[in-house]
């Protein structure tokens, strides 16, 4: 065990926990950030994903160990009122179905719009192939990212 | 407006004892929902609640909160079903709060996710419970004003008496009209006028959704919870042995590590509680990971497993599933499927005489397709939290089955049906996966051993591995055709692992004068159970593949023949009990043909078609392939549903869009295997599910208007795809495919 500071969503937490510790499961059993979601564990349907020093990161495979003084944001943490753009696209294109993976697909289409704020469909379909959904709300995550993209406010 | 009497339900809109004098309510969870209330919500609500029924509270404010009986698995009944209720009652949908009901049988009828039939089933009761507090308010206003209530009319939550100028909105009223008779006979509006059903609303769970608050069942942290986790036999037709506890318990944060059973010998069991392994090793501790951890670490000895069978009561009847010895490979299976399926099977159906026909018959084609078992991978794996004491055991998570599994799991605990409560959270998907609730069963053995509340949790591999499979199947179709290229024999020969996916009764019987069904099984130690749209969910895309083909060869287009088809369905039906209209049937792909542009070619798309009928309703599809660097991409999706009554009409176009995806990928990509028993995929790296770039760039979604009650939604738009998308296929590449996944398109051998 030891003791780590940890900066989520502009604040300072302690845990102590093993140092093996997934960052994923330092946000939902000890600080009790359940919007982040555990899916596969390896890395390979996207619910955790999570962003470290603004880039996407998927939080079921960083150890605790390795976050240092990085700083984490959260789906509870991109905006103060739920209104970042990509949030507000969501709701405008009523996204969600069972709405589990959301989470993680918002904070990877939030990172991509960051670091491309004009993205083509090729672009949208690179970056998000990493985020599976089993509903298959696809469709609508590619047009609610187009109008996030076009509202312009994104920072 | 139609009068009707309140006999449907009644039970849920007599108030209970303790509420007759004062109408404030009792009976609800507010405060289980405030704790992830909006601000929003937060200023909205009232100082009291008065219950009108089972499904609604009006406070003090006008504010409303009406009750979502069913389970919220993704397919937006927490939205759709209060709408109706809001209809009648004529509610200013802005001013209504919607809340998960618990499981209460007294209160609700059917409180189940699955077979597409919420609001098919829930529909009468929904618009009753509406109806019925409007009628109590308005009777109680037209006692305060003394004007007759049938001069009262009502709107967006307001009641208006136009000659004597009252006014008042439904909170002013709520007190009174709490307090008074349930009508014998409500009146219903008439469909025509209907301002919210009809009309599209946003998912009332959306900005929790997005913020991240916590409301699937993984979510559920409860002071003093332990998190639980199993080990299950790695192998189909394998069982526990022996383990090394003490090899994993002096391990940080683990408390215990011991077996369960998760039926004992003579608990009575529903179709709900299918589960292939019966003993599991718990492991307990203090969180997620360390757990994990001690998972990895455990020795666990696993040894052969005898013949073995579990027995059901389907609603009245004992069914015996048999789960033969031995490990099984999906090599045996392909090879059993199509050595049994080329023999002769249980004729289920015969109309005229198909062998005579098919020896008259100018051009024969004969066909077999075939599909893998597929897991259900809802992406929130299993879980469910348990506190069980000596005398009450609280249950909170993911479930399709409430009803059932509160049954069993009373047995099991040796608890009454009353010492059980079990709440349900938002699924992340279901799928049919969580009919089955052996794992809110497991977590409730272990809280009781424990004598400690705990969370169960699965992993992913163990999601995957633990078997209720979609089942595997196969089917050959064979079809003559005289020289005059008009269908004169069809025969329908399916089976499956361990079962057959025949409809014997749909589409094309009723149109072909010789017509035989015939299906067959073939016993297996997978456990299987249903998945979105079973058995629909391979005999659609076969036959409708199978029907393209069939199509070229009588030199028609594939539009045409169906029509025709159908046009002798219509006219001149052959035998009885066809299960389908075919005027609907008809209805989807005329539809379909007109939005989609069939007949237009484009350069470079290539287009497929399919049509299909289950769980009440009608869907026809077509999809367009481009070909780009040679890698065919769907371009567009249109599709033609007919439903009935669509309540809300986006909602229901994102189920249709994701029924699209959903079924595209598993044709395409997916499949569970097997060798030795043990499932060849455990994670997301070797098992495929579709992905964004492979979706569809577009889709369209086009409902057909009538008056119809509403049917099913869920299912329906997934199983008719898989044909469209073969069908794209081969005008893309001119390769038929006949194998899921496409992707491999060869019968799965290992």
């Amino acid at each position: 065990m030891a003791t780590y500071e940890l900066k989520i969503n502009g604040n300072t937490h302690s845990v102590d926990v093993d140092p093996s510790t997934p960052i994923l499961w330092v946000l939902r059993d000890h600080l009790q950030l359940v919007g982040t979601k555990f899916g596969c564990g390896i890395s390979q349907c996207g619910a955790c994903t999570i962003h470290v020093e603004g880039n996407a990161t998927r939080s079921c495979q960083i150890p605790v160990s390795a976050i240092g003084n990085k700083k984490i944001t959260t789906i509870e943490g991109l905006s103060k009122n739920g209104d970042h753009p990509v949030q507000q696209a969501w709701l405008e294109h009523d996204v969600p179905q069972c709405g589990y993976c959301q989470a993680g697909q918002i904070m990877t289409a939030a990172a991509l719009l960051d670091s491309n704020p004009n993205p083509t469909d090729e672009d949208i379909e690179a970056t998000m192939s990493g985020n599976i959904c089993r509903c298959g709300t696809y469709t609508r995550i590619k047009a609610a990212i187009k109008t996030a993209a076009k509202s312009g406010s994104l920072s | 407006m139609t009068l009707v009497r309140t006999t449907f339900g009644r039970r849920a809109f007599i108030k209970r004892v303790g509420l007759a004098s004062g109408g404030l309510m009792i009976g609800f969870s507010w405060l289980a929902a405030c704790k992830d209330a909006t601000p929003e919500e937060v200023v909205m609500m009232p100082d009291e609640w008065f219950e009108m029924n089972g499904f609604l509270k009006i406070g003090d404010n006008g504010m409303v909160t009406i009750m979502s009986p069913n389970p919220e698995i993704g397919q937006n009944v927490k939205t759709s079903m209060p709408m109706i209720v809001a209809e009648e009652l004529d509610a200013d949908w802005d001013k209504v709060f919607v809340e998960q009901a618990p499981l209460n049988t007294e209160l609700y009828t059917r409180q189940l996710a699955g077979g597409s039939q919420s609001i098919r089933q829930g529909w009468e009761g929904l618009r009753m419970a509406g109806a019925t507090a409007r009628h109590m308010l308005k009777e109680a206003a037209a006692n305060l004003w003394q004007v007759p209530a049938a001069e009262i009319t009502t709107a967006a939550g307001v009641l208006t008496h136009q000659a004597s100028g009252n006014s008042a909105h439904y909170g002013e009223m709520a007190s009174a009209a709490a307090t008074l008779e349930v009508p014998e006979e409500v009146e219903m509006k008439d469909i025509k006028d209907f301002s919210i059903i009809g009309t599209s609303r946003k998912n009332v769970d959306g900005k929790k959704i997005v913020t991240g608050k916590p409301l699937f069942g993984l979510d559920t942290y409860k002071e003093g919870m332990l998190v639980a986790m199993l080990v299950h036999p790695p192998a189909f037709g394998m069982r526990f042995k022996s383990m090394d506890a003490d090899s994993v318990k002096n391990m940080p944060g683990i408390k215990d590590v011991f077996t369960i059973d998760t039926y004992t010998d003579g608990t009575r069991k529903s179709f709900a509680d299918i589960a292939t392994f019966n003993k599991k090793v718990a492991i307990v501790g203090e969180t997620t990971w360390q757990v994990m951890q001690a998972k990895k670490a455990l020795a666990v000895t696993w040894e052969d497993s005898p013949d073995d069978s579990f027995e059901i009561d389907m609603f009245g009847r004992i069914m015996k599933t048999e789960y033969p010895s031995g490990k099984e490979s999906s090599q045996s299976h392909a090879l059993k499927m199509a050595e049994i399926g080329s023999k002769k099977g249980n004729v289920v159906r015969k109309d005229g005489n198909v062998d005579k026909a098919f020896k008259k018959a100018a051009k024969v084609l004969e066909r077999s397709y075939s599909c893998p078992f597929l897991a259900h991978n809802t992406m929130e794996p299993m879980n469910f939290y348990a506190n069980v004491t000596a005398d009450h055991a609280e249950l909170i998570g993911p479930i399709q089955t409430p009803e059932f599994m509160e049954q069993s799991v009373a047995a099991r605990l040796g608890l009454t049906l009353e010492q059980v409560d079990i709440q349900m959270t938002r699924m992340g998907g279901g799928f049919g996966r969580r009919l089955y609730g052996h794992f809110l069963t497991e977590a409730a053995v272990i809280s009781q051993t424990m004598q400690k509340p705990i969370k169960l949790v699965y992993t992913r591999e163990d999601d995957m591995t633990f078997g209720n499979y979609r089942p595997s199947y196969y089917v050959t179709y064979k079809a003559g055709l005289d020289e005059n290229n008009q269908l004169i024999a069809f025969q329908v020969r399916a089976g499956g692992i361990p079962e057959s996916p025949l409809f014997a009764n749909r589409f094309p019987a009723g149109a072909v004068e010789n017509y035989q069904a015939e299906d067959f099984t073939i016993k297996s130690n997978v456990s299987v159970g249903a998945w979105r749209a079973p058995r629909s969910n391979f005999i659609a895309g076969a036959e409708q593949s199978f029907l393209d083909e069939l199509a070229e060869l009588a030199e028609k287009d594939p539009i045409d023949f169906r029509l025709e088809l159908f046009d002798k369905a219509i006219k001149n039906p052959v035998g009885e009990n066809n299960d389908y209209e075919a005027e609907r049937y008809a209805g989807v792909l005329k539809l379909v043909r007109e939005k989609s542009g069939w007949g237009k070619t484009r350069e470079g798309v290539h287009r497929g078609v399919a049509a299909y009928y289950c769980h009440n309703s009608y869907v026809a599809q077509v999809l367009d392939i481009v070909n780009k660097n040679g890698v065919p991409k769907i371009e567009n999706v249109c599709s033609a549903v007919d439903c009935g009554i669509v309540v809300n009409p986006d909602a229901a176009a994102n189920m249709v869009e994701g029924g699209v995806v959903d079924g595209i990928g598993h044709a395409m990509y997916s499949s569970v295997t097997f060798k030795d028993g043990e499932p060849q995929q455990r994670n997301f790296d070797n098992y495929r599910l579709i992905r964004h770039g492979e979706a569809p760039r577009k889709q369209e979604v086009h409902f057909v208007k009538n008056d119809i009650d509403p049917t099913g939604l869920g299912e329906p738009p997934l199983p008719p795809v898989m044909g469209a998308l073969a069908n794209a296929l081969y005008k893309a590449n001119g390769k038929r495919y006949y194998h899921q996944p496409f992707m491999s398109n060869k019968p799965l051998l290992g």
